[in-house]
């Protein structure tokens, strides 16, 4: 099927005699592709010709002189468009004005992260996978303008210099876009053939030249899941059940279907889908519905119960995720054991877009159109419940108004749901949309949590035992990833940062308690250390004062043999005057350390204290990401990284009664707004190091920094979340 | 039943229920998709259009209740104001994600073509209706200062 006749506004196809142009290639990397992408349109997509001519799987060119690159990964926010373009440019040398982005075709073959082995995005893996591939697509290409500028100027390639999207010898001197349809015809070059830029060369990357090209956000041109529009399109939206794992008993749709623009009611593993001519028809057939559920199987405990059972968990032996010596008999035959329980709620990711999906089913292809955090599985799932091959699903990769995890969903919830639907309305394309009340209610969330941490001081006052147990749900049992990342009953994402974490306690043990819960839940921004950095870092700070040192100096101290996180602290430390700087009364400053995702972050924070509420004054950040690609979108995210810690902090938690999720809207479930949002500073560790993890590391710290800055006014140890001083 | 409204200058003529919200008439029947979906209960900000001059939920007002009135989503912004804004978001390169921005951009412009010159708490007072869960608020604040000098300067030099 051809899609151009759906789109609202159409990419244009190369036709088939541009086509015979493209050669097939050997070139492992830079395979050319010759199927076409499709993906909705930005705004500066549009411009580009539709001539382009593809060099590889990453960049095309086209005559009117657009470089094209195709990003392989979910642009959600985290700047991926540019930061993958900066670096195809960088080794292109093209005029960053000239850079145009789209999102790639579901192909794992040619676009799979590097770190995962399949398609997709997550881990704040996106540049760290990608910076030597994106800059071998990009000099790949350059090879093959001058390759084709040499044979034109009968010159020696070698004397040839590229720069600002100009090939020049001498007198001659071309655009690439004057050169587009010769060089497209050049042999791929092979990889170890590409002479690459050393870091002092770089003239895009790390530099604040390279303005983004997730373009059309400032003026609403940006098109996302919920902006799709096809010929024909219907809406849908489901009631999902009050309960967890709630069944259908029976429905009554007379009174839905009654109403004017209803196409269509009926059952789906989800719930009961409405199918309306727009969201609004449904949403109002969706109050008229009569449903009996069956709660015979749904999950009926109450968040308290849940923690309640953590708790007492926590006081028996867990499964042991890591073991340093023998913890257990220092501890006992130390008479001064400092012991702290923490709690930590479930969390909604509430992602400005809620949660939508577009799908049309023919037959046995499907053809989809949504911000898709995880092409390969989603394709693989979408295959499986049509009993079809992975052929034969397409999917068109649209801007995602936010994730922070939850587009990347292990069970493929949403899309799934959708496909359902739309198999259900042969040959229609249809939107299913979830109302923010569905968001917020229909789950998958960061599990809870309950730490609990007991250590014993030497007589220099460092922890020389710490034995930490952990109880909450496992994010990766029961799902595709399972074999892969829960090992001997360990999933790795419950007990990350509190395992391997670069403070010297030289006894120490992790056990974990991985019960079964009936409240569905996923990763949510920085995972595990969501709440492992919390209770590291809660807890250090409570062992410091009990030492009666300096939060710091303690942590440098037992830092010691760590130099890149003692770096990352000091740097911190020393940007916000800790130590050297009055605070007024009634302020309190705290610190926090922790490494994510290959990246460290120090954050401190000064607190105002007013009675039984406080205020984020300030975030003093510093973070060593290796080489910052984009040195603006890397303090972009660390603000982002700030303020959405921040707003789990300081108020976001989800609570169920008797199963019920509590919380329905941003009036109960309440997230950070402008008002209480710090100033924040970040500062990089300049690196030239391969380039790490930047979307979720600045996450981790703020919750125990701004924790530990309330400690150094009240005095008091805070250990559950959101915090609250009354 | 049919409404007649006058969005960005042109009239549209609507057959829809009245209690529709304006946010679903823009978005689902006229295709303007700039405005943008976030909560349904005015509690997010990104919705946000001008009517009469006023930043505006349009998930909570009907359409029977915009008739008459002179509604300006993003595709219509065109005030020096706007574009004042625009040009700081793009600069300042305020958007993550993006889908909040339009309603930011509607709110920023709001305030600064009822004061040029806004302080910190009042910018506060009239951006906390819009919800960013990327966290782009330092730079929308920034942003509007920007804007606030550009747009000062601009009438100062007029
Ligand atoms: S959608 Fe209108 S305020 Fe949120
Ligand atoms: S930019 Fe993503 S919600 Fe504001």
């Amino acid at each position: 099927m051809n899609i151009r006749r759906f789109l609202k506004t159409d990419t244009a196809v190369p036709d088939s005699s541009r086509r015979s142009f493209l050669k097939v290639s050997a070139g492992a990397s830079a395979g050319l592709m010759l199927g076409v992408s499709f993906s909705a349109p930005t705004a500066l997509a549009q411009q580009a010709s539709d001539a382009a001519l593809e060099f590889n799987a990453f960049v095309s060119i086209s005559p009117d002189n657009t470089v094209k690159v195709l990003i392989k990964h979910l642009e959600m926010g985290q700047g991926v468009y540019t930061g993958l373009a900066t670096c195809v440019a960088e080794e292109l040398d093209a005029d960053w004005s000239q850079v145009v982005c789209e999102h790639a075709p579901a192909d794992v073959t040619k676009y799979a992260n590097l770190l995962m082995g399949q398609q997709g995005t997550g881990g704040s893996t996106a540049i760290a996978n990608s910076f030597m591939q994106m800059r071998q697509a990009g000099a790949a290409a350059k090879a093959m303008l001058v390759a084709a500028a040499a044979a034109q100027w009968q010159v020696n390639a070698s004397e040839i210099t590229v720069s600002n999207g100009v090939v020049s010898h001498g007198n001659h001197s071309a655009t690439f876009g004057e050169l587009a349809v010769a060089a497209a015809q050049q042999p791929t070059p092979d990889r170890s053939s590409l002479t690459m830029k050393t870091p002092a060369e770089f003239k895009l990357i790390g530099q604040d030249n390279t303005l983004r090209k997730d373009v059309g956000k400032h003026n609403g041109t940006a098109i996302y899941t919920q902006d799709v529009k096809l010929p024909g399109m219907l809406t849908a939206v489901v009631a999902h059940p009050p309960r967890f794992g709630a069944k259908i008993r029976s429905f009554d749709a007379s009174a839905a279907l009654a109403r004017r623009g209803v196409q269509q009611v009926f059952e789906i593993d989800s719930g009961v889908a409405v199918v309306a001519s727009d969201y609004w028809t449904a949403i109002k057939a969706r109050e008229q519905l009569q449903i009996e559920w069956d709660a015979s199987e749904a999950e009926t405990r109450s968040s308290g119960d849940i923690l309640a059972q953590y708790r007492e968990l926590v006081e028996t032996p867990g499964a042991i995720a890591e073991a340093h010596g023998n913890p257990d008999s220092v501890l006992s035959a130390s008479s001064d054991v400092t012991e702290l329980m923490f709690e930590y709620p479930y969390l909604a990711h509430a992602q400005m877009e809620p949660m939508n999906c577009v799908a049309q089913v023919n037959g046995d292809s499907a053809e989809m159109w949504y911000g898709c955090q995880s092409p390969t599985s989603d394709k693989a799932a979408i295959a499986q419940l049509l009993g079809t091959s992975g052929d034969k699903v397409t999917i068109h990769t649209v801007f995602a108004g936010g994730g922070f995890g939850r587009r990347a969903n292990p069970a493929s919830d949403y899309v799934l749901e959708s496909v359902q639907i739309a198999r259900q309305v042969p040959n229609t394309p249809v939107k299913l949309v979830w109302s923010r009340e569905d968001d917020m209610q229909a789950g998958y969330y960061r599990p809870a949590y309950v730490h609990k941490l007991s250590a014993a001081l030497d007589a220099a006052g460092k922890p020389n035992a710490m034995k930490i147990r952990i109880a909450g749900q496992s994010i990766m049992a029961g799902t595709s990833m399972a074999a892969m990342m829960v090992r001997d009953g360990i999933d790795n994402t419950s007990v990350e940062g509190l395992t391997e974490f670069a403070y010297d306690v030289p006894e120490r043990q992790v056990e974990l308690h991985s019960p079964q819960v009936g409240v569905p839940v996923q990763w949510w921004r920085s995972v595990g250390h969501t709440h492992t950095a919390f209770s590291k870092e809660v807890f250090i700070d409570a062992l410091a004062r009990k030492a009666g040192a300096d939060p710091v100096a303690y942590r440098l101290e037992l830092l010691k043999n760590n130099p890149r996180e003692t770096a990352v602290l000091k740097l911190a430390a020393e940007k916000a005057g800790w130590g050297t700087t009055e605070l007024p009364e009634g302020w309190g400053r705290g610190v926090a350390v922790h490494t994510s995702f290959g990246s460290t972050v120090a954050e401190i924070v000064d607190v105002s204290v007013d009675g039984n509420n406080f205020k984020v004054e300030r975030v003093v950040a510093a973070i060593d990401c290796g080489i910052a690609v984009n040195p603006s979108i890397v303090k972009a995210q660390v603000e982002s990284a700030i303020a959405y810690g921040l707003s789990a902090a300081l108020a976001d938690e989800v609570t169920l009664t008797d199963g019920h999720v509590d919380q329905t809207n941003f009036h109960n479930y309440r997230v950070l707004r402008m008002n209480a949002m710090p100033k924040v500073e970040t500062h990089i560790v300049p690196s030239t190091n391969a380039p790490s993890g930047v979307g979720e590391p600045g996450t981790p710290p703020i919750a125990p920094a701004v924790a530990n800055a309330l400690a150094a006014v009240t005095g008091r140890t805070f250990t559950r979340l959101p915090l609250r001083l009354a | 039943m049919a409404y007649l409204l006058t969005i960005n200058g042109q009239s549209h003529e609507v057959d829809v229920e009245g209690d529709m919200p304006l946010l679903w008439v823009v978005r689902d029947h006229l295709n303007l998709t700039g405005t943008k979906f976030g909560c349904g209960m005015a509690q997010c900000g990104a919705c946000t259009v001008h009517v009469d001059g006023v930043a505006t939920r349009t998930c909570v007002m009907t359409v029977a209740d915009s008739v008459g009135k002179n509604i300006t989503t993003i595709e219509g912004l065109q005030s020096p104001q706007a574009r004042a804004v625009q040009q700081a978001w793009v600069e300042l390169q305020v958007p993550q994600c993006g889908y909040c921005q339009s309603g930011q951009v509607m709110s920023a412009t709001a305030l600064l073509e009822q004061n040029p010159n806004p302080t910190d708490a009042d910018i506060d007072a009239a951006m906390s209706g819009n919800i960013c869960r990327c966290g782009t608020y330092p730079r929308i604040k920034a942003g509007i200062k920007m804007a606030s000098a550009q747009f000062t300067n601009a009438a100062e030099t007029a």
